[in-house]
């Protein structure tokens, strides 16, 4: 098979106080495959995602991230302006409080086009109708194009956010809890949407989240993280249906049937 | 004379220990090994809670055994789903494994009709050609038409295991795993559901199969295995 589009090994966190981010963790992400991270809060999952993400150096560890044109290289050994062009390009980042992700004072139109211009798009015309082709896709309508995000509902701030984040065609995305904080009918139209578009665009993905039901829905495998560590890992159903470590028999066994 | 085997078990294990319940074990099955071959169908046997369910779900890996092979022909070679990487997995299960439960896993705010397609699309079949096979499936298990541009969500449990039927044998795959494809099911379409094994077997497919109900058993078995044979100790 082809390289990983991202390469983790031996990843380690720690902070000045000594307390334990994350410890050890190695893994490979290749092309069109979401990877799950859960566990509770505290357990290190967004320690992680910071690191993996370049927003957070780790104490030991390296990891690598197929550029066009270098393939596999040490995203911390890259240069500063080389590491931004990548966050504006290559990759996305999907905050959990969509205001994390966008301009709140310009148009929904505008905050979709502002990421094709900073990839270089010029062309006023052209830019509009990416991005109203884009605000169609995730389901907002054209005559909010030009209202402000603070005019918008949760739900609709969030696929702004993914708008705005996918026009540029990054071939890898974080998500640091999607869904949090939306309520359920919401939450469910969101994952529906994600669910196609990941598939529809071949996307890599590492999905950070502590409902289950949103990794079944969305990620091709899981990594169950307690403590900083990493304690199981696997194919998603295998892990949830199967569960082997203690922890993940607790989490699992934890979620309500409904 | 029988062709080659394209799926192979070698004593395969299988224990589920319950940290949760002060790490209770409950030995399920041990050693158990066989062969299928395209144009077999092996129903297992054996009564409620002997491990049929639970070895059907560790062929398709949804369950991790504790030691043994579950060895798959894929394309060209063979995958062992025990120890095979997730992605590796997951390309079995989209060309060359199939598994047909009695639920539908609905996915929101999709017609039926699509649902049906998806796995013909998914494949490379055109629109139009994926569309037709979907309706002649969905005719054929007398979902009624105004039912087809209608999401499942709200359909009733023997409706819903009609689209999930439809869904599984749209396409062909040369290794099938059917739990209960004909639980909850009337007469007439036990008996459509039958001739679709049957059909799907003579186009080649190595089918293995869970079913209670002894005149379906009958109709569509050409070997039977018994589990309990292979209870593990205690």
């Amino acid at each position: 098979m082809t390289d990983p589009i991202l390469a983790a090994e031996g990843v380690t966190k720690l902070y000045s106080s000594g307390r334990v981010g994350c410890r050890d963790v190695s893994f490979s992400l290749y092309q069109g495959e979401v990877l799950g991270i859960v566990g509770e809060s505290g357990s290190g999952k967004t320690t992680l995602l910071n690191c993996l993400s370049a927003k957070l150096e780790p104490t030991a560890g390296t990891i690598r991230f197929a550029t066009r044109t270098r393939g596999l290289t040490d995203i911390f050994g890259l240069s500063e302006p080389e590491r931004r062009l990548l966050m504006r390009t290559d990759w996305g980042i999907v905050h959990q409080n969509p205001r994390d992700g966008l301009r709140m004072n310009i148009s929904g139109g505008g905050n979709v086009g502002e990421r094709l211009m900073a990839v270089g798009a010029r062309h006023y015309g052209n830019i509009r109708a990416e991005a109203l082709d884009w605000l169609s896709r995730v389901e907002i309508a054209d005559n909010r194009v030009d209202d402000k995000p603070q005019s918008f509902s949760g739900g609709m701030q969030q696929r702004l956010q993914i708008a705005r984040i996918l026009v540029s065609k990054p071939r890898l995305v974080f998500m640091d809890e999607p869904t949090g904080g939306l309520d359920v009918s919401v939450q469910a139209r969101l994952l529906d949407l994600l669910r196609g578009l990941v598939r529809s665009l071949g996307l890599a993905a590492v999905v950070v989240t502590h409902d289950l039901a949103v990794v079944r829905l969305l990620a091709d495998r899981l990594m169950v993280m307690k403590d900083g560590e990493v304690v199981e890992s696997g194919l998603t159903d295998q892990v949830l249906d199967d569960p082997h470590h203690p922890y993940t028999q607790l989490l699992v066994s934890a979620v309500l049937q409904v | 004379m029988i062709p080659e085997p394209v799926l192979r078990i070698e004593h395969l294990a299988k224990t589920f220990t319950l940290h949760t319940q002060g790490g209770v074990r409950l030995p399920v099955f041990t050693e158990i090994s066989f062969t299928v071959s395209p144009g077999e169908c092996v129903v297992l046997t054996g009564p409620s809670g002997s491990g049929k369910s639970t070895l059907l779900r560790s062929l398709y890996a949804n369950y991790l055994p504790d030691a043994g092979r579950v060895s798959v022909r894929h394309r060209d070679s063979w995958v062992d789903m025990v120890s095979a990487e997730p992605r590796q997995v997951l390309a079995v299960r989209r060309e060359t494994m199939g598994y047909v439960s009695q639920f539908l896993r609905v996915i929101p705010r999709v017609p039926t009709l699509d649902i049906v397609a998806e796995p013909l699309l998914a494949q490379g079949v055109a629109q139009d050609a994926a569309t037709v096979r979907a309706k002649e499936l969905l005719a054929r298990l007398a979902l009624p038409e105004r039912l087809w541009s209608v999401p499942p969500a709200t359909f009733s449990g023997g409706e819903q295991q009609r689209v999930n039927i439809a869904r599984s044998f749209a396409r062909s795959y040369p290794v099938l795993l059917l739990d209960e494809p004909t639980a909850s099911l009337d007469a007439t379409n036990r008996e459509t559901v039958v001739s679709l094994i049957a059909e799907a077997r003579e186009a080649g497919a190595a089918i293995v199969a869970i079913c209670h109900d002894a005149p379906v058993r009958n109709a569509i078995a050409t070997r039977l295995f018994d589990v309990t044979e292979f209870r593990a100790a205690a």
